[in-house]
């Protein structure tokens, strides 16, 4: 067994098929299922290793499977899809615990393990992706594994929050796959090679790249909650606090927006783009996104929905840092697609924290949280700091790169403004809520106290996992310059896709 | 291997009769022919993958006068299909039937029906296609009227007269082709055909009878009623398998045997009922209050994509990118037969152990029965084409083939059909997931539950990611 050809296969492996055993397993073997799953996840994180080693000496991994003539299953390992299966290796192992906390006791939880290895293990393979055949396919299979996720609790609101989710959902993958086929028919299967490959198709196709272009980015831009797409994000909250975290920091939303940035670099290639004018259409819907989502944050008193708009605002920074011609904006907008998915893992699991232990679901009942949870709150405060762009915390670097790039791009004109006022905008989100948690005085007693008999403020796997995730977040802006930190990963990637 | 062509229609005739003689051991007997059956199936696909393209002259006597039996990759396709789906149903019917009265009636009728099916895909003949075609409908017709209530007794003779019609109608267009040519056999045939005024009506008529056997759009309002109400393995015997035979027919005269005389116009008129069947089928299963009525719109639908291809063969010059489309079409017909047998199956599950299949009243179904729950998933995936189906393939087959030919607007039906497809699967699904306070059961896999949810991985999951040797078979055409 020749490993290059079959270490992108095991690595999606490492966690589809623990997953598809969870299924059978009874609801009380419960230890079974926790070995199978962190056994999965530390396994996957092993071979990950591996491959960000390979991949930073240059070696090839590809897995390679005929589904029909013409169309290949591929599974290949460059830069960009290394970094966002580590992103997505490391996150799941935490949620994993953190998971398995949250829902101790709780009906179904062999299905809900089963679904979300899968979804993990679709994310996994849409990130090793080499062609859009495949990323198309995995793209697919992550909205099928979500949608029981979603719906898992079963109440009304969770049917009719999945039910809208997945209507968004499938109606983008009709118009991605719609596109993607047109691809396939006027220029042959699409690997994802740095610096694209369609540039190299005759003038009289262009027109109809254009059209391809809004097809692929309509589809992506559902997942990616671009506005007006991102009807569904505010709506699939219902979800338990791990899925909200993983389908905020990972899965869904950075899928698109991965895929944003596949098909501008490695589809059509950046110049190319820029040269069919797409560019500009790419950076005015995200520029849109990032102020409409930071505007609607402010009025939202429920936490986890003011999060969700959040995402909205944060995730098209990613888009907008595509958009942005040049390396120093790349660099911002690849590196903020790690940076982005730790701070708002770390948010969610806090919000989940205070649900779960205080009963607390709105902003205007976390007075004085700060006393009562001061690990949780100080791990959400670092987040949401990092969310404003303070340094040192991670976000600061993405706003720097892309500040820069943007300069660099002779695009500051229209890209400062937004960035400064959505920054302005994120303290103004934010700020209220540090201020209640530290400095407000706790009212009587908290909504609905569950766990008080713990030794921490809460229980271990709850607390642990936002205060890891803060410290990465913490220790990306700190380290930033540190050999591989995810801002010397985005580094080279930028210069692969540049050939610099 | 070329024997295994005799087994294929020798083995469940035998069984047919066994199965009449020994009613007591019937389920016994008729588990152990299937099996012999499905061996001479998969030895079929064999010898036909391996030698291409294989024939039988039963007594040895040469085409013209006695009966030629053939095989190319298509008709081993389809044969292969037919053993496993109803060797699943026969597992399924095992159980289902019990010890109940019904039982003894449904072997005999259930190995003659498999009998047909091989007859009908093993023949070269179209005279003996038509007699075929008859047993077939005569036997499926019987099985349909198992059903209890009087509801099934009507649909069945309801189905009786619309199979006889469409028989006559097949006749009658035979006869004509006759009196032109003076010969029956398909490969002689398919070289001297011309087009004409000898061939369009003969071909019409056939065609005629055997849209209406197919349920092509108008022609479907038999469909739904007979399907419906059978019992559940015959439902999806007859939902998965027969009303693909007829429409293997029509592929097999309208791309093979009479390709030559069809007109442009022509398989545009079927590109466009079939548009219809899909638009109409997939909005009334949306729409249908019951789980078998779902289904058995979903079929009208399902038929109605393969009918979207006809245009685009027609318009693709002879070569690779006609190959991949008719690929593309197998593959289809082959995922929804092994979905849509899964599906019936899970809803005979439902419909025995809940005591009615209403979709309103489905709340707590994932919590009480989860992996049949999970093999209407499975079923749903393929029957709305998402990866990793089979239908995926076959349906980016048709989108590129769309491109292609500029013909876009089978692409825009092909979009909206898939998405009511979503729109009928998860209304049911996000039933069955409705919180109810039963007790929490582990994944209890039944040996009922298990052919339902076998079928419905072969649809998602195999055919998707193990589909490349159709194309590879289907070189192997005669």
């Amino acid at each position: 067994m020749n490993l290059d050809t079959w270490l992108p296969a095991l690595v999606v492996a490492s966690s589809l098929l623990p997953g598809l055993v969870i299924f059978f397993l009874r609801e009380s073997s419960h230890r079974l299922r926790t070995v199978l799953n962190l056994g999965g996840a530390g396994l996957k994180l092993l071979l990950v290793g591996l491959m960000i080693w390979g991949v930073f000496h240059q070696h090839v991994y590809e897995t390679r499977w005929t589904l029909a003539p013409g169309l290949d299953l591929v599974l290949h390992a460059d830069t960009l899809s290394v970094l966002f299966v580590t992103l997505s290796t490391v996150l799941w192992l935490v949620t994993t615990i953190y998971a398995v906390g949250y829902l101790e006791k709780s009906p179904h939880r062999s299905r809900f393990f089963g679904f979300f290895s899968l979804c993990v293990s679709a994310t996994v393979g849409l990130a090793l992706a080499g062609n859009l055949f495949t990323f198309v396919i995995f793209y697919e299979l992550l909205t099928l594994a979500t949608y029981p996720l979603v719906a898992h609790r079963g109440t009304p609101e969770a049917l009719r929050g999945a039910r809208i989710y997945l209507t968004y959902t499938l109606a983008g993958g009709a118009l991605l796959l719609i596109g993607t086929v047109w691809l396939h028919v006027i220029g042959g299967p699409a690997p994802f090679v740095e610096g694209g490959i369609l540039s190299r198709l005759p003038v009289e196709y262009h027109p109809q790249l254009k059209v391809i272009f809004v097809l692929l980015l309509v589809g992506l831009g559902v997942k990616a909650a671009l506005v007006p797409l991102h009807g569904w994000l505010p709506q699939a909250m219902v979800a338990p606090a791990p899925v909200s975290a993983l389908l905020h920091a990972v899965a869904v939303v950075k899928a698109g927006a991965f895929g944003i940035v596949r098909v501008v670099y490695d589809v059509y290639g950046v110049q190319f783009a820029d040269q069919l004018g797409l560019l500009t259409a790419l950076g005015v819907a995200a520029s849109i996104t990032i102020v409409y989502g930071s505007v609607k944050a402010l009025s939202e008193d429920n936490l986890k929905k003011r999060l969700a708009y959040s995402t909205v605002s944060q995730v098209s920074y990613i888009a907008l840092g595509t958009a942005i011609l040049g390396p120093v904006g790349t660099i911002g907008g690849i590196v903020h697609l790690v940076h982005q998915g730790i701070m708002k893992i770390t948010l969610f699991f806090s919000a989940g924290n205070y649900a779960e232990t205080l009963g607390i679901h709105r902003i205007s009942e976390m007075n004085g949280v700060g006393r009562r949870m001061p690990a949780t709150t100080l791990a959400f405060s670092v987040a949401a700091l990092g969310m404003i762009g303070v340094p040192p915390v991670a976000g600061f670097v993405s706003k720097w790169y892309l500040g820069l790039g943007a300069v660099e791009a002779g695009m500051a004109a229209w890209v400062m403004p937004v960035l400064l006022a959505s920054s302005a905008l994120n303290a103004a989100y934010f700020l209220p809520v540090l201020y209640r948690a530290w400095f407000r005085t706790a009212g009587a007693a908290w909504p609905a106290e569950h766990i008080t008999a713990a030794r921490f403020e809460t229980a271990g796997a709850l607390m642990w996992p936002p205060v890891v995730t803060a410290t990465l977040a913490l220790a990306a802006g700190l380290f930033a310059a540190a050999p591989y930190s995810p801002l010397e990963w985005a580094e080279l990637i930028a210069r692969r896709e540049y050939g610099l | 291997m070329a024997d295994a062509l005799v087994w294929l229609v020798a083995l469940p005739l035998a069984g047919a009769l066994a199965t009449l003689l020994l009613p007591r051991a019937a389920t016994a007997v008729a588990l152990a022919t299937g099996l012999a059956t499905g061996t001479a199936a998969a030895a079929l696909l064999y010898g036909v993958a391996t030698q291409g393209p294989l024939h039988y002259a039963i007594g040895g006597w040469t085409a013209g006068l006695g009966i030629a039996l053939r095989a190319d990759g298509l008709s081993a396709l389809l044969v292969t299909m037919t053993a496993l789906v109803v060797l699943a149903a026969s597992v399924y019917s095992s159980a289902y039937f019990g010890d109940g009265s019904q039982r003894a009636r449904f072997w005999p009728l259930w190995m003659l029906l498999w009998t047909a099916l091989n007859a009908l895909l093993l023949s070269g003949d179209l005279f003996n296609l038509y007699v075929t075609l008859e047993l077939l409908g005569l036997s499926a017709v019987a099985l349909a009227a198992l059903g209890t209530t009087t509801a099934a007794v009507q649909a069945a003779l309801r189905y009786l007269l619309v199979g006889l019609l469409g028989s006559m109608l097949f006749l009658a267009g035979v006869s004509l082709i006759y009196t032109g040519y003076g010969t029956l056999d398909m490969a002689t045939l398919a070289a001297v055909v011309e087009p004409g005024p000898v061939v369009w009506p003969a071909l019409a008529l056939m065609t005629a009878g055997l849209l209406l056997k197919t349920a092509l759009f108008p022609l479907h309002f038999w469909l739904p009623p007979a399907h419906a109400s059978a019992p559940a393995p015959v439902s999806a015997v007859l939902s998965a398998l027969v009303v693909k035979a007829a429409f293997y027919l029509v592929l097999r005269l309208w791309v093979d045997v009479f390709a030559d005389a069809v007109t442009a116009a022509a398989a545009a008129l079927l590109g466009v009922l079939g548009a219809a069947a899909v638009l109409w089928g997939s909005w009334r299963a949306l729409r249908a209050a019951r789980l078998k009525l779902l289904a058995a719109y979903s079929t009208v639908a399902q038929l109605g994509y393969l009918f979207m291809f006809f245009p685009l063969l027609h318009a693709l010059p002879p070569g690779p990118a006609r190959d991949l489309a008719v690929g593309g079409l197998v593959i289809l017909a082959l995922t929804h037969g092994f979905a849509k047998a899964g599906l019936f199956l899970a809803i005979g599950v439902i419909q025995q152990r809940s005591g009615h299949d209403t979709i309103g009243e489905l709340d707590g179904t994932a919590q009480r029965l989860p992996a049949t729950t999970f093999a209407i998933a499975l079923a749903g995936v393929a029957l709305i084409g998402l990866p990793p189906s089979g239908a995926f393939l076959g349906k980016w087959q048709l989108l590129a083939a769309s491109f292609a030919t500029g013909q876009w607007w089978w692409i825009v039906v092909t979009a909206i059909g898939s998405l009511l497809a979503a729109a009928y699967t998860f209304r049911v699904l996000g039933r069955a997931f409705g919180h109810r306070p039963y007790p929490n059961q582990p994944v209890t896999v039944a040996r009922e539950e298990w052919p339902a949810l076998l079928l419905g991985a072969a649809a998602a999951v195999l055919l998707g990611l193990a589909g490349a040797p159709v194309w590879k078979l289907l070189e192997a055409s005669a």
